[in-house]
């Protein structure tokens, strides 16, 4: 983050969201700039999972814009959001659990690989090739997450934090332009915050990969982000740097309650 | 000791009396086991897409015939009544997907059972309305297979071997071949076994559910059609091809819920245990025992190894 002006790869625009008579967003509007880690915190039923989602397609605001890449983005479905290099992770982990991590990972080249279906059949020629390249892509991701070890084991019997660490790399197998991360350090224990902390900087120095994600551990946040989006109620709070975020009145008495 | 003769001795030493009996019998059971491995791999492949065991299938395996048959009766071309089954298939598949699956997204693995169910009775009074409800014969001979019978002497006798069951074992090991390697090698495969494992996360990877629902369900109408072109063919087109249908079921018990190889090890075993069973421990149980031999084999595994013999282990962390 330098003095040039930042490029803005995502921005939404007074988001409005409801199931039947609960609002879960209220006119929630802010941006994320190409290349930046961005937080979104908030207490519980703040509307930061339901904000993920609605950038990722799950769910469908009733009002408001979503810009990508410089384009109003029409109402879209997951896979196809997927499809414009979005990426993300779950709060409750969603990983295909009979498969083992590399098939997992190879999950994410699915959008790259257009060869021909007969070819991939015969299992020939350009389909092969192409199958090669990808894998070997999978496997530098796996190396890079250091999770060389569980190459083949099935993710449905891997500990918590493994399964964390290989939704991440499923995720970074899409090559994505933004990737979501829904709480990526929910239910680790300090060691392994660390190591997730450590992967997600270098994810974002090395590929230039921006980054949206939602944190509980506020130590961690401040050390991470470049800024913060603050929730609550499904309204928005503050919008800034770590700092600034920290010395908010507002924001301050929502996490710490204020007397009524 | 009589008895013990009867049911552990006898039967044995009539198969090496009788050699060309004996072959007969394989030959005969090894037919009916590679349609019923083709029908289990019906469900097998939308159990392995969606999750559910589609209750249906066997009724789309009587659809498909009818249809054929009804098709060829209003004096259209043979083949172009092929085409416009696999048309029909088609369209029902994506009839399914657009009324029933899309609505049921995340749901559990019961409701969409139900589901299906549910389709059976529709596609069933559909069927009945349209097609009426007499027993038809195929036309397979108007489509070019062989028709009639070859004796060819072997083993000291002769073993006839109908020319429609060479026809079909031919076609419907070719079409299991065709569909393990497709859904094991390509990338459909792969997007089919993800929508199986996990709907949220196979949608965040870029696969689109819908396309690979109608996909699975059109793959299933094919298998249907040219099941139901062999049994229409073994027996007549009528309602009571779904018994035949239902019999996937042991097949998939013996050979697991989720394993390709496991349908066409289980067909055959179940194809091969009942004619074998039938023509040699038959007699002595007043006979017709084709009908439950299946189910008893079922029943022994579901005692003894609930997962089949290729099923997945179930991994549960707690």
């Amino acid at each position: 983050m330098s003095e040039k002006v930042p490029k803005i790869i995502m921005e939404v625009k007074n988001i409005n969201l409801r199931f039947g008579g609960v609002v879960a967003i209220q006119g929630v509007s802010f941006d994320i700039h190409e290349g930046e880690i961005r937080a979104i915190i908030g207490p519980n039923g703040a509307g930061k999972s339901s904000m993920l989602n609605v950038i990722n397609g799950f769910y469908h605001p009733q009002e408001g814009e979503i810009w990508f890449d410089g384009q109003k983005r029409p109402s879209m479905e997951p896979y196809e959001v997927a499809k414009t290099g979005i990426a993300r992770t779950f709060q409750n982990i969603a990983l295909f659990k009979g498969m083992t991590t590399i098939e997992n990972v190879m999950t994410g080249r699915q959008l790259q690989m257009n060869k021909n279906i007969f070819w991939q059949m015969l299992r020939y020629g350009p389909a092969i090739e192409e199958e090669v390249q990808h894998r070997k892509r999978c496997e530098e991701i796996i190396d890079f997450l250091e999770i060389n070890h569980i190459r083949k084991t099935p993710v449905g019997s891997l500990p918590y934090g493994l399964q964390k660490r290989v939704e991440l790399a499923r995720a970074l197998a899409m090559e994505p332009n933004l990737l979501l991360l829904d709480e990526p350090m929910a239910g680790m224990n300090v060691e392994e915050k660390q190591d997730m902390s450590r992967f997600i900087v270098e994810v974002n120095e090395e590929f230039g990969t921006t980054i949206a994600l939602i944190e509980h551990d506020m130590a961690v946040v401040m050390d991470l982000a470049d800024r913060v989006v603050v929730l609550d109620y499904g309204k928005l709070l503050a919008d800034g740097t770590p700092k600034e975020v920290q010395s908010n009145q507002a924001v301050i008495d929502a996490y710490l309650g204020v007397p009524h | 000791m009589e008895i013990l003769h009867m049911i552990f001795i006898a039967p044995f030493l009539d198969m090496v009396a009788l050699p060309d009996l004996f072959f007969q019998g394989l030959w005969d059971g090894f037919v009916g086991g590679t349609l019923y491995a083709l029908l289990a791999l019906g469900f097998v492949l939308i159990f392995k897409a969606s999750g559910v065991f589609n209750f249906s299938q066997p009724i789309l395996m009587v659809l498909a015939a009818l249809a054929l048959v009804s098709f060829y009766e209003m004096g259209i071309n043979p083949w172009i009544s092929v085409a416009l089954v696999l048309l029909l298939m088609y369209a029902l598949a994506f009839g399914v997907e657009r009324v029933i699956l899309r609505n049921l997204v995340n749901q559990d693995g019961n409701i969409l059972f139900m589901s299906t169910i549910g389709l059976t009775f529709v596609i069933i009074g559909a069927a009945q309305w349209i097609f009426g409800g007499v027993p038809r014969s195929m036309i397979h001979a108007e489509l070019g297979f062989p028709v009639g019978s070859s004796e060819w002497p072997m083993f000291g006798g002769a073993v006839y071997f109908e020319h429609i069951d060479i026809s079909a074992v031919v076609l419907a090991s070719s079409l299991i071949a065709i569909l393990a390697v497709f859904f094991s090698k390509t990338k459909i495969g792969r997007g089919l076994r993800a929508v199986a494992d996990d709907h949220q996360a196979a949608l965040s990877v870029g696969i689109s559910l819908n396309q690979i629902w109608v996909i699975v369900w059109f793959v299933a109408g094919i298998v249907a059609l040219v099941g139901g072109l062999f049994w229409g063919a073994r027996s007549d087109v009528s309602f009571a091809l779904q018994i035949i249908g239902l019999k996937a079921l042991p097949v998939l018990i013996i050979g697991g819920f989720t394993s390709v190889p496991g349908a066409i090890i289980g067909g055959l075993i179940i194809g091969l245990g009942e004619k074998i069973f039938e023509i040699y421990w038959g007699p002595m149980m007043g006979g017709s025992v084709e009908g439950w031999f299946a189910y008893v084999i079922a029943l022994v595994f579901l005692l003894f190894k609930p997962q089949g013999l290729f099923g997945e282990k179930i991994i549960e962390r707690v």
